[in-house]
């Protein structure tokens, strides 16, 4: 009744061809924005910070990353956490090479040395492929965690072997350390992800996503109408591994402060995200978004439940955490394997014909 | 010959030792995605459960104690009784089976027809549920694991083979549970071969993994034959879950180990017998003899973490086929 | 070699060779799919292949653009011998094609679909991608355009947003003619693109084929095993059986070749 497109021409492919077809859609995204930008940093407090909206933020750029490779072109990757560790010592290696690099810059380029080491690990996708590729980036999760493991060089020879994030400032606040207020810490993070997710959706409307889904529905016959690919696979991982670079680069440096390779970056870091984008949605935008927000507000909503209300001691409700996600993961994909997203997306056709049936 | 000579060969036997135990893990991947054409990621949590569910049976724990405690109150932890190794390794066999219907009846049933990365996913889903059904049944302290079967060094061999070498050579040292689970390993591998290879059901098995269509029009019940093969992976579950259990314990780093099939299968595909045992047998002495030889020396060790990774990855981007695959020729 | 022009009974100029094939011969390990096959292509004519089954019909097609590379043998496109090329590159090159068994993209629209037919035609640098406004937007539009008529002209309108999956299958084969079209190919191959379908469907594929070739002029190579179909719009045929090439000519003459009545009416090997 209220949300419907009736009475809305489109009069040019352009205004076709747009993020949100349907007005009511538009102003929603918009107010949505401006509470985010506005409203929310005059609200949050430490707890939420920290609980809820960091981590959320921070694990939806991962989610758009490993989405564009694995929803988007169809190579599933398990080596998410190797290249998140990447961004993160990255980050550290240049905020403690080049103290006046500013952090925006540290963070791209963060992103940027992943790109690389995602497509070298990318190149035998060529060659390998479906499961034999998914147990092959395994490859770069395990090597890569090794590595910032046993080269003292990554962690600057501290005693620990941890990395830990120096002060640094944008505008006379701090992002980064001890004294980084959770409002900053929020815009930052926020800043990245708003203009990520919209990069992301640009790069998946056009000639390239096409390219990606052309590949990943039917690699054979993309090849024969023209599209490389190589060309197209690296190009994925390459763009993958940018996002799944920054958003390491932020968990380190934005919300942990100081991570320890292993613990911060395993192969359940790889699980996490790829968990995330099959509860959103495999090949949407939107998806990696509800899927980042389920992942992380489901523990702390248990949490708070089992510990808070019936006062189960920590290590039950951890184990109850195990089996709830893993049973809910099962029926999440024999009920709707493609996820959030589709399910949004049914429930608006619903809206739109409501009050009809038809 | 030289010390270091011998230092190597026993590196090689550890290696090829290691290598059965990584084919016999692989091995159960292999039954179940010839079968239903499903990569089961909960492989290793299934040997974790079964090695969890042979402790506490043995001990006598009560199930799922920890959290009656918790929700009663109450002080609850064992019955008090030990229940010999053999009637508590037919229970665990029971429970492995009763756990292959389940899975059957609540996932397989419901997932028929999706894509094979859709079922991926949906048993990674199932390791996590069985990861956290586990700890919450039998706790998830480290437990000691002890069916009888012999520890520590085999001093026979060490004796006989002292005098080979020169100066600081002692004789090989190989431990008696490895010499044990190589033992388990090969009559298993040789048993399940004989098993699809020759018997009425293993036929039909074979029949299901070349194609689902045609095997149901000859009356071969799908349902039953993926039973079965999650029976059988449960077994084999169960006996590589004792012997990682006894040798390190019982505890959730046992259920990585199926990560550590994962390149075999690679090197021999995923729906080849002899692929998962020569695979296997290459990874476990690859990984022993570059960590001797390159890792330790220059590397600093602990390469074993990803050296079977690296090897099947590269050996995969010159023989996309695997170790005993035909060359592909891709059709449009 | 041909290289007069001449103009068809119903109006139609054939030019000059397109594409050459010299003495072709595919193998895979000791099977002989070719064997030591020539014919050409003018331009702006419809070719048609037939033969039985297994005759390597498909085979020479995959090997005309590029997916299979002939053990011996050369193919001469537009007069020039071509390099060892990966179907891609040939794609560049304007040769198009459809799938003897549909090979749309099943994750995508219908739009989407013919939208990648596009693709040798757009750019898709990263940062001009991410972007979107200006350049990107502006090469969308303009290649919206194009494939816009191609909709027009097959008639597939109102399936415009549904995806493929969807789709019946003469639609799907018509949505996979359209992507080709979309590319706008100088040499246009269908892979039995009447395959499976009913009299009424053949009538209107047969009438789509025809119209593309007079409208836009494209040359079309196509492979059918109906031979009512084949000889009422190809204009000239070559006849394939285990292998070989046993005719070639106008249908005309292909018909009233005594090898390929052997071949078609089954009479022994020897």
């Amino acid at each position: 009744m209220f949300y419907r497109e009736a009475g809305e021409f489109k009069t040019t492919y352009a205004k076709d061809q747009q993020t949100f077809p349907i007005a009511l859609d538009r102003w929603g995204y918009f107010i949505t924005l401006a509470l985010a930008f506005l409203a929310v940093p005059f609200f949050i407090n430490d707890y939420w910070a920290n609980a809820v909206v960091l981590p959320f933020l921070i694990y939806v750029i991962a989610a758009l990353g490993l989405n564009i490779l694995t929803g988007y072109c169809g190579q599933v990757s398990l080596g998410t956490g190797g290249f998140m560790a990447v961004g993160a010592y990255a980050s550290y290696k240049l905020m403690t090479a080049f103290p006046d690099l500013n952090i925006v810059f540290v963070i791209l380029l963060s992103g940027g040395i992943t790109a690389l080491v995602g497509m070298l690990f990318g190149l035998p996708s060529l060659r390998i492929k479906g499961f034999y590729l998914a147990v092959a980036t395994l490859a770069a999760q395990f090597f890569l965690v090794w590595l910032f493991n046993k080269v003292p060089w990554f962690y600057n020879y501290s005693a620990s072997g941890q990395i830990s994030a120096p002060e640094r400032t944008l505008f006379g606040q701090a992002v980064t350390g001890a004294n980084a207020v959770p409002a900053i810490s929020y815009l930052f993070c926020l800043v990245f992800v708003v203009v990520l997710a919209w990069a992301a959706r640009n790069l998946t409307r056009g000639a390239n996503g096409r390219k990606w889904m052309a590949i990943r529905d039917m690699d054979i016959a993309a090849e024969i109408i023209g599209v490389n690919p190589l060309k197209t696979k690296l190009t994925a991982f390459g763009v993958s591994s940018f996002y799944i670079g920054v958003s390491g680069a932020l968990l380190f440096a934005v919300y942990l402060g100081a991570a320890e390779v292993g613990e911060a970056f395993g192969i359940n870091k790889s699980f996490l995200v790829l968990f995330m984008i099959i509860i959103g949605g495999l090949g949407s935008i939107f998806g990696s978004f509800a899927g980042a927000a389920f992942m992380v507000l489901m523990p702390v909503l248990l949490k708070n439940i089992m510990v808070g209300q019936f006062g189960f001691p920590t290590d039950i409700a951890a184990h109850f955490e195990f089996v709830i996600v893993g049973g809910l993961i099962v029926v999440f994909l024999i009920v709707e394997p493609h996820g959030l997203a589709m399910l949004w997306r049914i429930a608006k056709e619903k809206l739109r014909l409501w009050p009809f049936p038809h | 010959m030289s010390a270091g000579f011998y230092f190597g060969v026993e590196v090689f036997l550890n290696g090829l030792m290691a290598g059965v135990m990584y084919s016999l893990v692989a091995l159960g991947f292999v039954l179940i995605f010839k079968a239903s054409g499903i990569f089961n990621y909960a492989q290793g949590v299934m040997a974790l459960f079964a090695a969890l569910t042979l402790v506490g049976f043995q001990s006598g724990q009560i199930p799922f104690a920890h959290l009656i405690n918790a929700v009663f109150g109450t002080e609850l932890h064992h019955f008090g009784w030990k229940m010999p190794t053999i009637l508590a390794l037919i229970f665990t066999l029971m429970v492995m089976i009763l756990f292959a219907f389940l899975v059957e009846k609540f996932i397989l049933k419901h997932l028929v027809n999706q894509e094979p990365i859709i079922l991926f996913m949906a048993t990674i889903g199932l390791a996590y549920f069985m990861e956290g059904f586990g700890d919450l049944m039998w706790g998830s302290e480290i437990k000691k694991l002890d069916i009888g079967i012999p520890q520590g060094g085999n001093f026979w061999l060490e004796e006989k083979t002292a005098t080979l070498g020169g100066d600081g050579f002692y004789g090989f040292y190989l431990d008696n549970l490895d010499i044990w689970a190589t033992v388990c390993a090969i009559i298993l591998v040789a048993s399940l071969v004989v098993f699809s290879q020759y018997t009425k059901t293993g036929r039909a098995l074979r029949a299901v993994a070349d194609d689902h269509q045609a095997a149901l029009s000859v009356g071969i019940s799908l349902r039953a034959i993926w039973v079965i093969v999650w029976s059988i992976a449960g077994f084999v579950a169960l006996i590589a879950g004792i012997m990682w259990g006894s040798k390190s314990g019982v505890q959730f780093s046992l259920s990585l180990i199926a990560l550590k099939a994962l390149p075999v299968l690679m090197l021999g595909g995923f729906t080849s017998i002899p692929g998962a045992i020569i695979g296997g047998l290459i990874i476990g002495v690859g990984e022993k003899m570059f960590e001797f030889l390159i890792g330790a020396p220059f590397l600093g060790g602990a390469t074993e973490n990803w050296f079977a990774y690296m090897l099947a990855l590269l050996f995969l981007v010159f023989r996309p086929q695997g170790l005993f695959g035909e060359k592909i020729i891709e059709r449009v | 070699m041909n290289t007069q022009s001449y103009v068809t009974a119903d109006g139609r100029t054939i030019g000059p060779a397109v594409m050459e094939m010299k003495n072709i011969t595919l193998r895979f390990g000791g099977v002989v799919a070719i064997k030591d096959i020539s014919f050409d292509i003018r331009q702006g004519e419809i070719r048609a292949i037939i033969g039985p089954n297994g005759a390597g019909k498909s085979s020479m097609l995959n090997v005309m653009n590029g997916f299979y590379h002939p053990q011996e043998g050369e193919v001469m496109f537009h007069g020039t011998k071509r390099r060892a090329m990966r179907p891609h590159q040939i794609a560049h090159q304007g040769i198009a094609r459809t799938f003897q068994n549909i090979a749309l993209f099943k994750g995508m629209s219908t739009l989407d679909n013919i939208m990648t037919g596009r693709l040798t035609h757009m750019k898709s640098g990263l940062l001009r991608q991410m972007v979107w406004w200006g350049a990107s937007e502006r090469d969308e539009v303009k290649n919206r355009e194009v494939v816009e008529k191609i909709i027009d002209f097959l008639e597939i309108q109102a399936i415009r947003k549904t995806p493929v999956g969807r789709l019946p299958y003469g639609l799907q084969k018509r949505v996979e003619l359209a992507r080709a079209l979309a590319a706008e190919p100088k040499l246009l191959l269908l892979d039995e693109p009447m395959a499976g379908m009913n009299v009424e469907e053949k009538e209107d594929m047969s009438r789509f084929i025809l119209d593309v070739n007079d409208e836009f002029g494209t040359t079309i190579a196509l492979i059918e095993h109906d031979m009512g179909v084949v000889m009422d719009i190809a204009d000239r045929v070559v006849v394939m059986d285990y292998g070989k090439k046993i005719g070639d000519g106008t249908p005309e003459e292909v018909r009233t070749n005594q090898n390929v009545i052997d071949a078609y009416l089954g009479v022994a090997h020897d």
